[in-house]
């Protein structure tokens, strides 16, 4: 055979290989959103379930705590990766204890979520007595996203060209400023799609949420906003259901009525919730990169 | 005229390799001194000595003593970040940060602690117009330097080094990557600081040493093999080998 037929065939073979995946991904979706919107209204988004039998009702509540479940992973998980993402990078020197780091937070990364489950039901909620709480799923959410988080903010700052470091160097810049005002500025990028692949998994995670953040949502009062009061959306020390943990639970107990429909609604919510938070995430990132890179105004 | 830079008996090791042997040179203020040699010769390895820009690379090790003002940038009490604020660098490949131009040359002045908005805006002024690069870039101050062509990016980077008030200028092969023209204004412009700095400038091009500057040193394996005045190099060298590189017949 000749180079050039091969050339065409592999090209052929690509595109198809590409239209493949694009094709499921999009049956997929379109599925998911075609079964579930017809389910969704606005007393879906934020009605609480209605009784186990009767069925009815909405996922509000779900939905508010995925949200509230992934803003408080990522305010551990955020500080904890950008600093050992910074370690990494800029202060382990090669050796034998750097290779031991590494090969920990690889670890870490590909632990089974069952097992972080019942790794965070012994610790976060039995031997620190919280109970099941949005607290305890925050850090076993975080036991996960860390590694990924750490990993990405080290990739993100290497990529920075060295050029860029040595010119602050240069200047008689500290490291510590060379690091702030000049690497992470230009690795934020790399550093918002990193934060975006670690939040998806907070939406989309069940099984280590089951045993920590629990599945059941009390009764929670949504005008009531101290964060200290046991009826509070905000308390992060009540128990919440998350719309996956709902998903798998209405599914598992199959005395609820209108299981399928709450299944398909949700199921579209979630995917609808990851496309706008996906979206909102990367706009973030272009504006706040744009605000430090550009001009200061005079 | 005095000795800005005296280096004695200086030698630098990465990890086993020895780059750097028994180097003795002094360096006059207000001059601008060229290191010319092959690739690989260590001009630009001695050149990243002088403000210990080396520190940054595991495994490097050195002896001896290379004094600024009579000082020894390797004693113990060597303060890094004020070093590299009097000796300023300029990097082969044009590095401005991804900021306006006006940022890039407040940037150092802002992190040592000036504020003030006025004296800011003289700051970027005077720099730019000793850089010859005012008039070229006055009306867009506050647009992105990565928009400048190559020559201005590095005359800008050369105006943000001025900005910290260095008194000692290293430049490692600053027209490397430049067309003509830009290398041209940029000797220009060399030729004009050496009235306020000590520039010392590795270079590639043999024309353009000769064209900029008063001394020349040329290396060889990581020794000096030659030292004197630029003239008298290129037209009566003393040494075979600097008459075999400077007639190109290696290198």
């Amino acid at each position: 055979m000749n180079a050039k037929l091969v050339d065409r065939i592999a090209t052929v073979v690509f595109y198809l290989i590409t239209f493949l995946i694009v094709g499921i991904l999009i049956g997929l979706i379109g599925f998911i959103l075609y079964r579930g919107v017809q389910v969704i209204d606005w007393e879906f988004i934020t009605e609480a379930p209605g009784s186990l039998l009767t069925g009815g009702g909405g996922v509000g509540p779900q939905l508010f705590n995925s949200f509230y479940l992934l803003v408080l992973t990522m305010l551990i998980t955020i500080p904890l990766g950008l600093g050992g993402g910074i370690y990494m990078a800029e202060y382990a020197k090669p050796g034998r204890i750097t290779q031991m780091i590494r090969t920990s937070i690889e670890v870490l990364s590909s632990l089974p979520s069952i097992v972080v489950g019942l790794f965070g039901l012994l610790v976060f909620v039995q031997y620190t007595g919280w109970g099941f709480s949005l607290i305890a799923g925050a850090l076993a959410l975080t036991v996960f996203n860390l590694p990924l988080m750490v990993r990405i903010v080290e990739q993100a700052l290497t990529a920075v060209p060295r050029e860029q470091k040595e010119a602050a160097l240069a200047l008689g810049i500290t490291h510590w400023q060379t690091i702030l005002r000049v690497l992470l500025p230009a690795a934020l990028p790399g550093i918002v799609t990193g934060t975006i692949l670690a939040a998806g998994r907070v939406f989309g995670e069940a099984a280590a949420l089951m045993f920590t953040a629990g599945m059941t949502s009390p009764m929670i009062d949504f005008t009531d906003w101290n964060p200290a009061s046991p009826t509070s959306p905000l308390n992060p020390f009540r128990p919440a259901s998350t719309l996956a943990v709902h998903i798998w639970k209405v599914n598992a107990e199959s005395i609820v009525a209108d299981a399928k429909e709450v299944a398909s609604g949700a199921s579209a919510l979630l995917v609808i919730a990851v496309l706008i938070f996906n979206l909102f995430a990367r706009w973030l990132g272009r504006f706040i990169h744009a605000r430090l890179t550009s001009s200061s105004k005079a | 005229m005095a000795d800005k830079i005296v280096v004695h008996d200086f030698n630098l090791y990465y990890g086993e390799n020895q780059a750097l042997k028994d180097i003795e040179l002094n360096i006059e203020e207000k001059k601008v001194t060229a290191l010319i040699g092959p690739s690989g010769c260590g001009k630009s390895t001695f050149l990243r000595s002088i403000n210990r820009m080396n520190d940054l690379i595991p495994g490097v090790r050195t002896t001896g003593s290379i004094k600024i003002d009579g000082k020894n940038v390797y004693s113990e009490e060597q303060d890094l970040v004020l070093l590299r604020k009097h000796v300023g660098m300029v990097f082969q490949q044009p590095n401005p940060f991804p900021l306006s131009i006006y940022d890039n040359i407040a940037y150092g002045p802002r992190i040592h602690g000036i504020k003030d908005r006025k004296k800011l805006d003289e700051i970027v002024e005077r720099t730019l117009t000793q850089a010859n690069l005012w008039d070229e870039v006055k009306d867009r101050l506050h647009s992105s330097a990565l928009g400048l062509s190559g020559g201005q990016q590095q005359r800008l980077v050369i105006a943000r080094v001025l900005a910290v008030q260095p008194d000692v200028i290293l430049m490692d092969e600053p027209a490397s990557a430049l067309d003509p023209i830009s290398t041209e204004r940029l000797e220009e412009l060399i030729i004009q600081l050496k009235e306020e700095y000590t520039i010392v400038i590795v270079t590639h091009n043999m024309q353009q040493a000769a064209r900029v500057s008063d001394m020349t040193a040329f290396f060889l394996n990581g020794e000096i093999i030659e030292y004197s005045e630029t003239n008298r190099l290129f037209t009566n060298p003393s040494d075979s080998r600097t008459e075999d590189y400077i007639s190109g017949r290696f290198g």
